[in-house]
């Protein structure tokens, strides 16, 4: 049985990915997945942001009350060198590729259009197989066309894809109006690989203290509906190598995104609930399917269920449940 | 090999000295030297080595007392040690020196030298305190800038290693500690050639060894000590020749050349000044000016090896044609005959007159004088006006300069237009906000053109005493000669005022020149910012004839996300219109330095700050105006017409920044001043003041309880009030049964707010139809002002509630009681003072208070005002700050000599029974004084009985009359900071715990010295960074509550306000009734953690979320009821440590400077909390039936 499917150029040895998520954070988790038969692994994301928000607090916050007062003219010592910037993180990256075999993905949040693209070739430096661009924009200008935005993810694609060496995946959200035609500029910006989809902190309100509160939920097993429908639409349609992240936790669930076109899933829910060694059982049943159901290997079903290949490829378009006569065609 | 030259201040030059010629270093913080510790414990913390290749020991030890201990010890021991202090520091150091110098060891202390507290204390400059140790057997060596300081530092090492004879570097503190000037680095190798090594070896072999035994501090009888204490003659004797060929040495490899006594002046001077330390500087300035410019036959002998004093060289110094000597000390001696020095010089020169060989004809006149104290400003008109004194026939003698003695007559007049400023340097003053980066940006000014051109550069930064909307006067001088003016600025070429508020608090264009230029930060549009200047500014611009610039720097800052730091901008400005550098030149080092001032801390710091340079020359415009004063804006009074005298006639002249002009017999004689004038300085530094909303108010209180400045009150009274209120006086019907049909009114001292938003943060009424509006919110200061003025005054009017009725036992009873603590100069947001403020008013109208040196005692009792204040039968609070080390002893003391004359007044009142009434006296004596109310009705008994002994005549009815008051209960509060309690302190605080005596212990725990700048203590947490733990704190915060709860007999309670208000004041008034010892230890969130303040009750409920700070009450009472004492009074662990604390900076930045120890210490730091947190939980649920107390069933 062959389970080796290829992402991003990548030859990997079966289609399950970890997704970017804390599981990255410790070298020694790292492995313990790759022991358990992760075939790469997407680190967590260096956000920008993060890293011009910290610099500016550390600075802010040194400084803030420092020559006010004759007795205390800085209220702490003040070493010759801070670890700011990304150093932290391209110091994983490199360390992750020492310590596994597995192919190791970057994973970038920029902000800045030249943040995008240093910070894409520093963990292209520290050693990454490839990069995934995790790129969200919440467009809350409402003097902002979809068109503005759509143009900003393209350059920011344009410009780091003319920068790097290695394969760039983009990791996308699923709201855009028409995400069929933005995939598809996404594809020829030269992106590798499509990530469908990012899931978002979305806001909660805690009722006892009337304040907006930062939520994100694990994911559960019926998100994987919407990249399920999206890699079947976008398979054949575009070139660049496809991935469904969000919802999957079986062997069952990484067989349907390889059917529907995929050619990774990727994890994250699953392994932050059940530990690391779930990797192990999830390849499992996917064996145990294929070798049931007996199917050779992974290439063989990767588009198999996709629109273009499906029998009722109108499935995919339909928003709501239509009752029709089944043998009656417009 | 060229040395490089740097600008850096004189506490670095001696650091960096200090720390290459040493291996331990034991310090302890105190102003205004502990910039030196932190140094060395920086570049320790750094790797950094010393000349022989090994990275020096730096070690903080638990007070000055200590310091000097490990000092000895290591020295003992075969370290080369040295050690920084100053001040009380030094005191506490004087019996080691002793046994130091009697072992003739060698060893350096470096100290910046500072005034000691007497009727006051001060962080200021003067020898007073290195005066104490003169008789030590330390050698005493002065510097008088920074330059000297770095070099002298170096000699006195090897000086004190070839002549066994420990040294006391001294400079003085401020002027010379914090001036930053130009000078040129000693290298390494320059220090390797000065230290001879075989001295070295020769220490280290006098050191304890186990294999070459022996044993010294024995203890001699009076058969020897006497013979033991001449052996050391010789080595005194030797000492000043083995100073002058170390001075040789150095001037061999340098080229500087130092003498024990330098000369300077005239080489046929009549009249000659004697000093040392930074006044020495000014001097050589002023007589190269006299002697130069006006012919004048003067000169000065600079003293730098004081002890051993040197006759022959003290009178080899001076020219044989002295008729006349002024010996000056920064130092005074109440009672003496003269001060020291004056007294040294006088002595050699009648030894030497009336011995064989008389070195000179005639014996000169010799007057002494002092000057200079607590950093008084000497300039060179006060220098020519003892130069005057030495023509006269009969000069005056144990004269003052600088001051107007009007009492004694002891000061000299001086003529204040006699300037002699170089013409050729650049003179330039910055008035800033202490918080806008103003000083930060002038330092690093000086290090651009010191640094990157050939002129000499001198910056010293005076600081307000206020921690609060501080502003700081920056005094710059350039030039291309050295720079000797240890003064402040008496002319400038440039002023930029970086406020636009400060025109109208300072003067501050009274030094500027005539065709100066003036740099104003302006939010006013350059058509519409002339006539917004004060009167008195726009006549100074014309009549002066300035080129004025303006600039909006907050919206260069805000459009480049600089926020309110606006020091880019401004120095940016400063160098496009000053002309010091060619433009171009001076932007291209600005980035320069931006780059090497933020570049480790990210570049997106870099970024933003060159954004800020590159739009400012935009925004920076010159402003035309004309010849006439337009504007309507006069200057408001500095304090109102309804002041008391003694603030209008003397405080207020402070807060002007005019106290240099106030006469001695202005001052009190003992240091005694009024309270309650703190309200008459209206700052006005909060540009957001809270608003009250009365349809969203709840009147719980908590924002009243919360306010570190008593800026927010709330009343209720009776509605009849009223008809008299201004219009925009707002109240809403009170809550309660009790008081049903009365008002309430929560109001804002709009003036005295700082903005802190500390009472919006735990507002808990929101609008239910838009949640951000709260019952308070804030909103911009100005356009409130004026009516809200009036408002505070109607409600300042309004009768207080009746203390006998309130529930002071709820938090919104107990905020109904008058804060007998209020407007302080602490910082905005500050975590001690709602503390502070609370036990005010619980029981400020009983309470004596002593008061630990600390920030409590700095934002407590600093001049010019005070915030400890009365009730409208004048009673409050009655405090003292003793010393920092003592606190609890004082307080203890103060409660010994209540009791003991409660005791006796009570006695004297059994003995007059009959005489003033069995009744009354019985009442009187038996009074429980329990509540309130029992306590008014005990006011009113003792009242009845001084009007019966007013009438009385016996000896015992007047000895009754003066200790009458002690028949009312008193409470007698000890309040510290964590410095104090856990460290200095902690052997009296222990003692105090153990003596079973009725005194209330408050600890304001902010986990580091705050006062000095955020040293670690013992309070300070694991993996916590503070200063001397500047990789993070290895160890754990000690148990101070633990400890005392071990004596069974101490009230012991840890509190944290933010997190559980009731129970902070549950525990303080358990604390106060307890008859015994207690002690509360108060969670105190800090600007040295590092995190926005108006945050700073919820990081206290963090911390208590997080189990760091498990909230808990020990009772003994409880125990003889056979109850548990321990009640543990918060939950366990909601949140993990981590999400408390990487919130704040000072357990965050260590994640930035060693990722992988952060880690290690954030578990240690878990297992800890969980730890103690088993213990806690352990001991709150033991079992004490069998411990109760028979007596009690």
């Amino acid at each position: 049985m062959d389970l080796t499917t290829k992402y991003l150029g990548l030859e990997l040895k079966n289609p399950v990915v970890v997704s970017a998520s804390p599981l990255s954070q410790n070298v020694a988790d790292v492995k313990k997945l790759e022991d358990a038969g992760a075939a790469a692994i997407v680190a967590y994301s260096l956000f920008e942001e993060q890293i011009t928000h910290e610099s500016g607090e550390l600075d802010h916050f040194l400084s803030h009350h420092a020559e006010s007062y004759a007795e205390a003219t800085s209220y702490f010592p003040e070493p010759e060198t801070f670890v700011t910037g990304p150093y932290e993180y391209l110091d994983h990256i490199a360390n992750l590729k020492k310590a596994v075999g597995i192919p190791v993905i970057g994973s970038l949040n920029g902000v800045s259009a030249g943040g995008w693209v240093d910070y894409a070739k520093s963990i292209q430096d520290a050693g990454a197989d490839a990069l995934e661009l995790n790129i969200y924009y919440v467009a809350t200008d409402p003097d902002l066309t979809s068109k503005e935005v759509e143009d900003m993810y393209i350059e920011t694609i344009e410009a780091v894809k003319k920068n790097l060496n290695i394969p760039v995946a983009v990791k996308l959200g699923p709201f855009f109006t028409a995400f069929a035609n933005f995939a598809k500029r996404v594809d020829n910006a030269g992106a590798d690989g499509l990530v469908l989809f990012n899931r978002f902190y979305q806001p909660d309100f805690d009722l006892e203290k009337l304040e907006v509160v930062p939520h994100l939920e694990l994911s559960g097993n019926w998100e994987m509906r919407l990249p399920l429908r999206w890699l079947s639409i976008l398979h054949g349609n575009v070139k660049a190598d496809l991935a469904a992240t969000s919802g999957i936790h079986t062997g069952t669930d990484v067989i349907k995104i390889m059917m529907a076109g995929g050619k990774v899933a990727m994890m994250a829910s699953e392994l932050l609930k059940n530990g690391t060694d779930r990797v192990s059982g999830v390849i499992t049943e996917i064996k145990e399917w294929m070798e049931e159901k007996e199917y050779e290997s992974i290439q063989q079903m990767q588009g198999s269920m996709s629109q273009k290949s499906c029998a009722e490829p109108a499935s995919f378009e339909r928003a709501n449940y239509m009752k029709t006569l089944q043998s009656y065609r417009a | 090999m060229e040395r490089k030259k740097i600008t850096i201040d004189g506490n670095e030059a001696a650091a960096k000295v200090a720390f290459k010629l040493s291996e331990v270093i034991a310090i302890y913080p105190i102003t205004p030297s502990s910039p030196m510790g932190e140094h060395s414990d920086a570049w320790s913390a750094d790797g950094k080595k010393n000349i022989w290749g090994t990275i020096p020991s730096v070690t903080e030890m638990q007070s000055e007392g200590g310091a000097s201990g490990a000092v000895h010890g290591s020295l003992q021991a075969g370290a080369l040690t040295t050690t920084f202090t100053a001040s009380q520091g030094l005191l506490l150091m004087i019996p080691n020196m002793h046994k130091i110098a009697g072992e003739l060891t060698p060893a350096v202390f470096h100290v910046s030298a500072r005034s000691l507290a007497a009727q006051a204390l001060s962080i200021f400059g003067d020898h007073t305190d290195v005066m104490q140790v003169r008789p030590t057997g330390f050698a005493l060596i002065a510097s008088g800038s920074v330059q000297e300081v770095h070099d002298i530092a170096a000699i006195t090492h090897k000086a004190t290693l070839e002549s066994r004879i420990p040294f006391l570097h001294f400079f003085d503190g401020f002027r010379t500690s914090h001036e930053v000037q130009k000078i040129e680095e000693l290298t390494e190798d320059d220090l390797k050639q000065l230290i001879d090594n075989s001295f070295v070896h020769a220490h280290r072999g006098r050191a304890l060894n186990p294999d070459k035994p022996v044993l010294r501090g024995s203890s001699q009888n009076p058969d020897v000590y006497f013979q033991g204490r001449e052996t050391v003659n010789k080595y005194y004797d030797a000492t000043p020749e083995i100073v002058q060929n170390a001075m040789n040495k150095f001037a061999e490899i340098t080229g500087r050349q130092y003498k024990l006594f330098d000369y300077y002046g005239a080489p046929d001077a009549k009249r000659i000044v004697v000093l040392m330390g930074s006044g020495a500087e000014t001097v050589k300035e002023t007589v190269e000016y006299l002697t130069e410019r006006m012919e004048e036959k003067v000169g000065t002998v600079v003293v730098r090896l004081y002890r051993p004093f040197s006759v022959k060289h003290l009178l080899d110094a001076f020219p044989k044609t002295v008729e006349s000597i002024a010996v000056l000390d920064r130092t005074k001696e109440p009672g003496a005959h003269g001060e020291p020095l004056y007294l040294d010089v006088m002595t050699a020169f009648a030894e030497a007159m009336s011995s064989k060989e008389k070195p000179f004809e005639n014996m000169p006149k010799i007057v002494g004088g002092r000057y200079g104290l607590s950093s008084k400003e000497f300039t060179p008109a006060m220098i020519k006006s003892v130069f005057d004194n030495l023509k006269k026939e009969e000069p005056k003698n144990h004269f003052t300069v600088g001051i107007k003695d009007d009492v004694t007559f002891t000061s000299l007049d001086f003529d204040p237009s006699f300037i002699i400023e170089d013409p050729e340097a650049t003179k330039c003053m910055f008035y800033g906000l202490g918080s806008d980066g103003t000083v930060g940006a002038n330092k690093n000014s000086i290090k651009i053109i010191g640094e990157q051109t050939p002129n000499y550069a001198q910056g010293y930064f005076v600081y307000d005493s206020k921690k609060s909307g501080s502003t700081t006067v920056s005094h710059l001088r350039f030039g291309k000669k050295p720079i000797r003016s240890t003064y402040l600025l008496q002319e400038a070429d440039f002023v930029g005022c970086h406020l636009f508020v400060l025109l109208e608090k300072f003067d501050v264009l009274e030094k500027i020149k005539e065709g100066g230029t003036f740099l104003l930060n302006s939010p006013y549009d350059t058509d519409e910012v002339w006539d917004k200047l004060p009167k008195k500014v726009q006549r100074q611009i014309i009549e002066k004839k300035l080129d004025f610039y303006v600039v909006d720097a907050y919206e260069v800052a805000k459009n480049t996300g600089m926020g309110a730091r606006i020091n880019t901008v401004m120095q940016t400005c400063f160098f496009a219109i000053s002309g010091v550098l060619p433009k171009d030149e001076a932007i291209a080092r600005i980035k320069d330095t931006i780059q090497k001032t933020y570049g480790s801390k990210g570049e997106a710091i870099v970024k933003k700050n060159f954004a800020a340079v590159d739009q400012t020359l935009e925004h920076l415009k010159k402003i035309e105006y004309g010849s006439e004063v337009t504007s309507q804006i006069s200057l408001p009074p500095v304090v109102s017409d309804k002041a008391p005298e003694f603030v209008k006639d003397v405080l207020a002249q402070l807060i002007a920044g005019k106290g240099d002009d106030v006469p001695v017999s202005q001052i009190p004689a003992d240091g005694t001043f009024p309270t309650a004038t703190a309200k008459w300085e209206k700052r006005n530094v909060g540009l957001e003041v809270p608003v009250w909303e009365t349809d969203l108010c709840i009147q719980c209180n908590k924002c009243v309880i919360v306010c570190p400045h008593a800026a927010i009150r709330a009343k209720v009274y009776d509605k009849d009030v009223l008809k008299d209120a201004p219009a925009t006086f707002k109240y809403m019907d009170a809550r309660g049964k009790e008081d049903a049909d009365k008002a309430y009114t929560l109001q804002v001292a709009v003036e005295d707010c700082t903005g802190c938003h500390l009472c919006v943060e735990v507002c808990p009424a929101k609008d239910k139809s838009e949640v951000k509006r709260k019952a308070i919110n804030m909103a911009e200061q100005i356009p409130l002002r004026v009516t809200e003025r009036e408002n505070f005054d109607f409600f300042l009017d309004i009768p207080e509630y009746d203390r006998k009725k309130l529930k002071i036992n709820t938090v919104a009873g107990s905020q109904f009681l008058e804060p007998l603590f209020e407007f302080s100069g602490a910082c905005p947001g500050c975590g001690e003072t709602p503390y502070v403020k609370l036990v005010s008013q619980l029981f400020g109208d009983r309470a004596v208070i002593a008061n630990a040196t600390g920030c409590s005692s700095i934002y407590g009792g600093n001049l010019p005002t005070t915030p400890w204040a009365v009730n409208k039968d004048g009673r409050g609070p009655a405090w003292n700050n003793s010393l920092f080390e003592d606190n609890a002893e004082f307080g203890l003391g103060m409660r010994l000599a209540i009791d003991r004359d409660t005791e006796f007044a009570k006695e004297l009142l059994h003995d007059l029974r009959d005489e003033v009434g069995a009744e009354l006296a019985d009442a009187i004596i038996n009074a429980s004084q329990k509540s309130e109310v029992e306590i008014e009705d005990q006011r009113g008994r003792v009242a009845e009985l001084k009007a019966k002994l007013e009438g009385m005549n016996s000896d015992k009815a007047k000895e009754l009359l003066s200790l009458i008051e002690y028949l009312v209960i008193r409470s007698v509060w000890i309040m510290g900071g964590d410095g104090w309690a856990y460290d200095i302190g902690f052997g009296g605080l222990d003692h105090v715990l153990a003596s079973g005596k009725n005194v209330n212990i408050l600890v304001l725990d902010t986990e580091v010295y705050s006062n000095t700048g955020g040293q670690q203590s013992k309070a300070t947490g694991l993996a916590a960074v503070a200063k001397f733990a500047a990789a993070g704190r290895p160890s754990p915060k000690k148990d101070l509550g633990m400890m005392a709860v071990q004596y069974g007999n101490v009230y012991v309670a840890q509190i944290a306000m933010g997190a559980n208000d009731a129970h902070t004041l549950k525990a303080i008034l358990e604390a106060e009734a307890y008859d015994g010892p207690s002690l509360i230890i108060a969670y105190s969130h800090c600007i040295a953690h590092g995190y926005d303040m108006r945050y700073g009750m919820e990081h206290q409920k963090l911390a208590v979320d997080s189990a760091y700070w498990p909230l808990y009450r020990y009772n003994p009472d409880n125990t003889k009821l056979g109850k548990n004492p321990f009640k543990l009074d918060s939950k366990q662990a909601k949140i993990k440590l981590e999400d408390y604390i990487y919130t704040e900076t000072r357990y965050k930045m260590l994640t930035k400077m060693h990722p992988e120890r952060a880690k290690e210490l954030l578990i240690k730091a878990q297992k800890e909390v969980e730890k103690k947190w088993n213990v806690y939980s352990q001991l709150a649920k033991m079992d004490f039936s069998s411990v109760k107390d028979e007596e009690t069933e």
